[in-house]
C-alpha cells in the first residue's frame, strides 16, 4: 500500500475549506477581517475599557468560587489575629479568608478592583477623545447613548461591588444609598424597604447585590459592549482628515493580520498593568475597616473615585430642607437634590448631547471626518466647563482628606467648592475657547506666511526682517501670502518638520538604525574653527 | 407578722415622742450648741484646706513640683497666667487638668505653643521627659486630675481584637480606620497616631486634649484602654500592608488618583507607542 504524502504546508489551507464548505464562513469572515482600523493611538483608550472588562470577569469568577454572599453572623477565626474572635456576617469573613487564607486570593481582590477602576477611568478618557473630537455626530448618535449608559451601569456594576466584602466602609456606603433612596419624594420609603427587604440594614442586601453583581449588570455591560462594537463595525471607524481621507472612507490597517496581533499585544500590556498594580498597590483593605456595625464610622470614608462626585455635590449642598404643609406635614430633604436630581440631570445632558449640538448648528450631515479641539471651540469649551464641574465636585466628595492634608480648613474647603462650582466652569469655558482659537489662528498664519526658520535678517536700510519659509507658492502679491487651505489638521510649525535637519534616527531608547552621515559637499572645503580673537589695546596692563 | 409591725411602730413612735419629751429651753440650747459647732467645724476646715493669701506667696510644694513651678514661671506662664491661673483670649487655666494633660501636651511638644492658631501642632518636645514630669507634678499638686498610671509599656496584656472593635467604634470617626488622623471643623483636626507612644495615648484618652472627647475610666476601663493601645501600637503601626504599598491608607481618594497617574497614564504611553509602530 502506497503511503501518501502528508503534506503540512497544504494543512490550513484544506481545513478552512472543509470549515467553509460546512459553515460557508469564507464571504462574512472576508469582510470581517478586512475591517480597516485608523492607525492613531487615540483610537486604543476604549480598546483599555474592554480588556480591562475581560480581566474583570477573570478575577470576578476567581472570586466568587471563595465569596459567600449572605449575612448569617459568624464568629471570624481565620488567620487575621485582629479580627479572631469578632462576630461578623459570613460575607464579611469569606472576604478575610479571600484576603488571608485563600492563595493567591489578595491579589485576585485587588487586580478585580484595580481593574474596576481601570474601567471606569478607560470609559472616562474613551468619552473624553469621542467628545473632543465630534465623534459622537451623525450617525453615531446611538453609539454615544450607550457609551454614555455604559458608564451609568459601570457605576452600578462599581457600587454593587463595593458593597459585596461588608466591611465597614462598605456598610457605610450602603447607608448613604438607602438614605438617598429614602429622600425620594412619594416613593422613597416603598424603594427602600422593597430592595433591602425591610429596614436598612436587613438580612438579604447582600445577596440581592451579589446576585445584581455576578450576574444582572454584567450580563446587561456584555450586551451593551456586544451592541456599542457591533455598531463600530456597522458604521466604521471615523478618522482624522488628512491626506487620501475623505468622509467616505477609512484609511488605516486591516484588523487581521497586523491589528489583531497589535491588539492582542495590547491586551497583554492592559492585564499587565493590572496585575502590576494588584501586586504593587494596596486597595481597599478590609481588614482595617472592620466588620459592618451601624455605629462604625471611619473618617475618610470615600467611594470609588467615579462615585465621588456624587459625595462631593452632598457635601456642598446647603441644609435647604423644604416643608411642604400637606397632611402631616411633608418634607423633601436636602440629600434629594444632589443625589438624585443632579445626576438625573447629568445622565440627561450627556446622554442627549449629540442631539442638542446638531439642533443647535442646524447640522443634519453625516460626519466619518473628525474635528480637532481647536477647530469647534464651543463645543470644547462645553467639555472643558463640563470637565471642570465634574472635578470641582470630586476634589469636594475627598475634601476632608484633602484639608486635612494640606492643612487647610475644612469649611473653607466647602466653601472653595460652592464658589468653584459656579465659578470655574465658566471661567473654563471662556479660556478654553480663547485657546482654541489662539491655536486656529497660529495655523492660518502659518498656512499663509510659512514656518519661522528663526532667521533675522536685516535690509541695506537697516529695517530687520523675520525670513519665513513658506509652505506653497506666492500667490504673487506682495503680502507673500500662499494659497493654502486651512483644513483643519496638523500644519508644520517647525523646520525640522520640513526636513531642515537630518531624518529622525527609529529606535525606542536606542537607535535601531544607523543616522546616514550628512553628505559633504566636494567643492567645499571643511571648515576650520575661527581663530581666537584677542581685544587689541595699547599694550599696557591695566592690573 | 405583728411582731414586725409592732418593732416598727415602736421605733417611729420613740422618734416622734422624743422632742415632746424634751423641754423647750432644753431643745433652743442644744440647737445653738450645734450650730456653733458646725460653724467652728466650717471654718476650721476652711483655714486649713483653702489656700489663703500666704499660701499663693509661699505653697506648699513638694520638690519636684517646685522645679515645674519654676519652668513653668519661664516658659507657660506668658498664656497660662500666674499659678495656672490662665489668661482671658491667651490661654486655659490649668487648674484641675492633671498630670496626664501636661505629660500629653508637653511631652508631643505641642506645648510650648508656636503661635495661636485652630490647633496646636506636633513639634520636637522643648522639655525632657524629666522636666516634664516636673511640669506635671506642679500642675498635679495645683488642683488634681487625671494622671497616667506608671510605666512606658502600657499595652501589657492588651487584647488587640478587643481593642480593634473599640478603636473602631470610639477613635475611627475621627482619627480614621488607619490611625492617619482626619480633618474636623475650622482648621481643627484629629492627628495622626503613628507618632504617639503609649503614654501619650493614654494620656490623651484621660485629659481630651483639644477637640479630643474625654475618655475617663467609666467610659473606657483601664484594661481597655490597654487593648485599644496595643491595637494601635501592634497593628496599626506594625501592620505589614499585606497588599502592597497602601497609598498612605487615605481610603478610595487616593486610590482614584493611582489609577489615574499610574494606569491611564501607563496605558496612554503603551497605546502611543502600538500606535506609532505601524
Amino acid at each position: 500500500m502506497k503511503r501518501r504524502k502528508f503534506d503540512l504546508a497544504a494543512t490550513p489551507g484544506k481545513a478552512a475549506v472543509g470549515v467553509d464548505d460546512r459553515f460557508a464562513v469564507a464571504t462574512p469572515l472576508r469582510k470581517l477581517l478586512n475591517k480597516v482600523f485608523p492607525d492613531h493611538w487615540s483610537f486604543l483608550l476604549g480598546e483599555i475599557a474592554l480588556f480591562s472588562f475581560v480581566v474583570l470577569l477573570l478575577t470576578g469568577v476567581f472570586l466568587t468560587l471563595f465569596y459567600e454572599p449572605a449575612m448569617t453572623e459568624v464568629v471570624y477565626d481565620g488567620s487575621y489575629a485582629p479580627l479572631q474572635g469578632t462576630p461578623m456576617s459570613a460575607a464579611y469573613a469569606s472576604s478575610l479568608d479571600l484576603s488571608f487564607d485563600v492563595r493567591g486570593g489578595l491579589v485576585m481582590r485587588q487586580m478585580h478592583h484595580w481593574a474596576a477602576l481601570l474601567f471606569m477611568a478607560a470609559i472616562v478618557v474613551h468619552m473624553l477623545r469621542v467628545f473632543f473630537t465630534g465623534a459622537f455626530r451623525k450617525p453615531r448618535e446611538t453609539n454615544w447613548i450607550i457609551g454614555s449608559l455604559l458608564f451609568w451601569v459601570g457605576f452600578l456594576a462599581g457600587f454593587t461591588g463595593y458593597s459585596l466584602p461588608d466591611d465597614g466602609l462598605s456598610g457605610t456606603g450602603l447607608r448613604i444609598a438607602s438614605a438617598i433612596m429614602l429622600s425620594i419624594p412619594v416613593i422613597g420609603s416603598w424603594v427602600t424597604s422593597s430592595i433591602f427587604g425591610g429596614e436598612f440594614p436587613g438580612t438579604i442586601i447582600i445577596s440581592r447585590f451579589f446576585i445584581a453583581h455576578v450576574l444582572l449588570i454584567p450580563g446587561l455591560l456584555l450586551a451593551l459592549i456586544s451592541v456599542h462594537l457591533g455598531l463600530v463595525f456597522k458604521q466604521k471607524h471615523t478618522q482624522w482628515p488628512g491626506p487620501g481621507r475623505t468622509n467616505n472612507n477609512v484609511v488605516g490597517e486591516r484588523m487581521f493580520p497586523r491589528y489583531a496581533l497589535k491588539q492582542g499585544g495590547f491586551f497583554m500590556v492592559v492585564f499587565g498593568v493590572i496585575a502590576l498594580m494588584g501586586g504593587l498597590f494596596q486597595i481597599n483593605p478590609i481588614w482595617l475597616f472592620g466588620p459592618y456595625e451601624a455605629w462604625v464610622v471611619s473618617a475618610a470614608s470615600q467611594p470609588d473615585w467615579y462615585v465621588m462626585f456624587l459625595d462631593g455635590s452632598t457635601r456642598l449642598m446647603p441644609a435647604w430642607e423644604i416643608n411642604i404643609p400637606l397632611g402631616d406635614g411633608y418634607v423633601i430633604p436636602p440629600l434629594f437634590w444632589p443625589t438624585v436630581v443632579l445626576p438625573g440631570i447629568l445622565v440627561g445632558l450627556s446622554t442627549m448631547y449629540p442631539f442638542l449640538e446638531a439642533r443647535h448648528l442646524k447640522d443634519r450631515k453625516s460626519h466619518n471626518l473628525l474635528e480637532r479641539p481647536r477647530d469647534a471651540p464651543a463645543r470644547t469649551a462645553v467639555g472643558a466647563m463640563a470637565v471642570s464641574f465634574y472635578v470641582v465636585l470630586t476634589l469636594s466628595g475627598a475634601n476632608d482628606v484633602i484639608a486635612d492634608k494640606f492643612q487647610i480648613s475644612l469649611n473653607a474647603m466647602t466653601w472653595a467648592g460652592r464658589v468653584g462650582l459656579l465659578v470655574v466652569p465658566p471661567i473654563a469655558y471662556y479660556i478654553t475657547y480663547r485657546l482654541c482659537l489662539g491655536l486656529q489662528q497660529h495655523d492660518r498664519e502659518v498656512l499663509a506666511h510659512g514656518v519661522e526658520t528663526g532667521i533675522i535678517r536685516r535690509m541695506p536700510d537697516g529695517q530687520f526682517v523675520e525670513v519665513h519659509q513658506p509652505l506653497s507658492a506666492q500667490n504673487g502679491h506682495a503680502d507673500g501670502h500662499g494659497q493654502l487651505e486651512y483644513v483643519g489638521w496638523v500644519v508644520p510649525k517647525k523646520m525640522n518638520r520640513l526636513g531642515a535637519l537630518g531624518p529622525a534616527i527609529r529606535g525606542f531608547f536606542y537607535p535601531i538604525e544607523k543616522p546616514a552621515e550628512a553628505p559633504v559637499s566636494p567643492g567645499h572645503p571643511p571648515v576650520e574653527a575661527r581663530p581666537e580673537r584677542e581685544e587689541i589695546g595699547s599694550g599696557e596692563s591695566r592690573r | 407578722m405583728t411582731s414586725d409591725n409592732d418593732r416598727r411602730r415602736g421605733l417611729l413612735a420613740r422618734l416622734r415622742e422624743r422632742p415632746a419629751a424634751r423641754s423647750r429651753g432644753r431643745r433652743r440650747l442644744g440647737a445653738a450648741v450645734r450650730l456653733i459647732a458646725a460653724l467652728m467645724l466650717a471654718g476650721g476646715a476652711y483655714t486649713v484646706f483653702a489656700p489663703g493669701a500666704q499660701a499663693q506667696d509661699n505653697p506648699q510644694l513638694t520638690g519636684a513640683a517646685a522645679e515645674g513651678k519654676a519652668l513653668f514661671d519661664v516658659s507657660c506662664v506668658t498664656c497660662h497666667g500666674r499659678n495656672a491661673q490662665g489668661v482671658e483670649g491667651r490661654g486655659p487655666s490649668l487648674i484641675g487638668v492633671g498630670a496626664a494633660s501636661v505629660e500629653f501636651q508637653v511631652s508631643s511638644g505641642r506645648m510650648p505653643l508656636a503661635r495661636q492658631e485652630a490647633q496646636a501642632h506636633r513639634k520636637p518636645p522643648v522639655f525632657t521627659d524629666e522636666q516634664t514630669r516636673q511640669l506635671a507634678q506642679y500642675v498635679q499638686e495645683l488642683g488634681g486630675g487625671p494622671v497616667v498610671p506608671d510605666g512606658d509599656d502600657l499595652r501589657e496584656d492588651g487584647n488587640i481584637a478587643s481593642g480593634g472593635e473599640l478603636f473602631r467604634i470610639n477613635c475611627s470617626q475621627c482619627h480614621a480606620f488607619g490611625g492617619g488622623g482626619g480633618a474636623l471643623s475650622s482648621g481643627k483636626f484629629a492627628p495622626s497616631l503613628h507618632p504617639a507612644t503609649d503614654r501619650q495615648i493614654y494620656a490623651a484618652m484621660l485629659s481630651g486634649p483639644q477637640n479630643m472627647p474625654v475618655f475617663g475610666d467609666n467610659q473606657l476601663r483601664p484594661e481597655q484602654k490597654a487593648d485599644i493601645i496595643a491595637y494601635i501600637q501592634e497593628t496599626l503601626k506594625h501592620d505589614q500592608d499585606p497588599g502592597g504599598f497602601n497609598l498612605g491608607r487615605y481610603g478610595p481618594s487616593t486610590e482614584g488618583l493611582a489609577i489615574f497617574l499610574v494606569g491611564i497614564v501607563a496605558l496612554v504611553f503603551a497605546s502611543l507607542w502600538i500606535a506609532g509602530k505601524s
